[in-house]
């Protein structure tokens, strides 16, 4: 049983990433396939070259602390992926790489806390809101399971997240790409949103590994 | 001929040398190096302002770098500020997280809210004719109202 009390450390953020890396090669052809629908179909290929680099930078550097690791990530993100999908998980990570701040160790609440943080700021950057067919749909109801805490709180926020991208599904986009086609973007499960689940699903792998 | 250089306007006096520098980004390198080039072609006859396309993705196809619209705003920058213009989507929020977090923008660097291919041209203009950063920002957002029709 993992709950928020529980403490994380650097080591634990890094195979955080790493499962996550390892995820988006997975997914990386259903990433581009969704996109190919309502985008640009470069998302499986941009995060696959972003997390690669994320993976690279870890392994070259060892931040000792959660908050650090996720600042180096976010930075590569920002600088390997050149899509949108870069600024924003760049964003997420970092923005929540700084919430956490100093510590070695942290708490899973410390770590809901920051998350949440970090989401505020991609709903900022991108001027988008719930409901808007993008990653947020995902990672709001991702953060508010963990944040709820429980017995389980990362199987809840990866669960959470899972039905937050298949409720993009009937969403009509409102931000990006995809709103230029207006009611046909209807009928498509949204590919930042997926990605977005893929990062809570790596999340309580990592934790639940320990 | 220099009875004719004492009635033009001499744009520098009164201002600091430098120019302010010009930035553009898009998802193609061959959109951003042309408007740059289209840019200064247009505001020919006037001393041409730093210009540097900053086009396409890491991988070289098109998306955005962080790296290169980084390296175009240092090598655009005399110390009289920064304008990037961009198309849109990936290059909007990259420069805007360039802004706000992290030292790899100059320090005077602004992102300007107007239409590339028209506000670049009037930014190159403006900065050309010694305009400070305010005002070569404002002439290039004043091109949303050039209205065609």
């Amino acid at each position: 049983m993992t709950d928020l009390t529980d403490e994380l450390d650097a080591d634990t953020v890094f195979r955080w990433l790493t499962a996550a890396a390892a995820s988006v090669e997975r997914e990386a052809d259903l990433l581009t396939e969704l996109d190919a629908a309502i985008g640009d179909a470069d998302h499986g290929s941009n995060l696959q070259r972003g997390f690669a680099a994320v993976v690279t930078a870890l392994g070259k550097e060892s931040p000792g602390a959660p908050g650090a690791v996720l600042v180096l990530a976010g930075r590569q993100l920002v600088s390997s992926v050149g899509g949108a999908s870069g600024p924003l998980y760049g964003t997420l990570l970092r923005r929540t790489g700084k919430a956490l701040g100093e510590p070695e160790q942290v708490t899973g609440r410390q770590l809901a806390d920051a998350l949440r943080i970090g989401v505020d700021a991609v709903a900022q950057l991108g001027g988008a809101a719930p409901g808007d067919k993008t990653m947020l749909d995902a990672l709001y109801p991702g953060v508010e399971a963990l944040s709820a805490g429980g017995p389980h709180p990362y199987g809840a926020a990866r669960t959470a997240a899972d039905e937050g991208a298949q409720a993009t599904v009937p969403m009509r986009a409102r931000k990006g790409r995809a709103s230029y086609l207006g009611e046909r973007s209807v009928g498509h499960k949204d590919p930042g949103a997926t990605s977005s689940a893929l990062l809570f699903t790596a999340l309580a792998g990592a934790v639940a590994d320990e | 001929m220099s009875e004719q250089q004492d009635t033009l306007p001499q744009p520098s006096a009164g201002r600091p040398q430098a120019r302010v520098g010009i930035v553009l980004v898009s998802h193609s390198k061959e959109v951003a190096d042309s408007v740059a080039r289209l840019a200064v072609g247009l505001a020919a006859g006037r001393d041409s302002a730093p210009v540097e396309g900053a086009g396409g993705g890491p991988d070289g196809g098109l998306g955005t770098s962080a790296e290169l619209i980084s390296a175009a705003a240092h090598k655009v920058d005399t110390g009289a500020g920064v304008a990037i213009l961009v198309d849109l989507g990936s290059a909007v929020l990259t420069v805007k997280v360039l802004l706000a977090e992290g030292d790899e923008l100059p320090e005077n660097a602004q992102l300007v809210d107007a239409p590339l291919v028209e506000g670049a041209i009037a930014a190159v203009v403006a900065s050309a004719g010694g305009a400070d950063l305010e005002e070569v920002a404002a002439a290039a957002e004043e091109a949303y109202h050039f209205r065609k029709v």
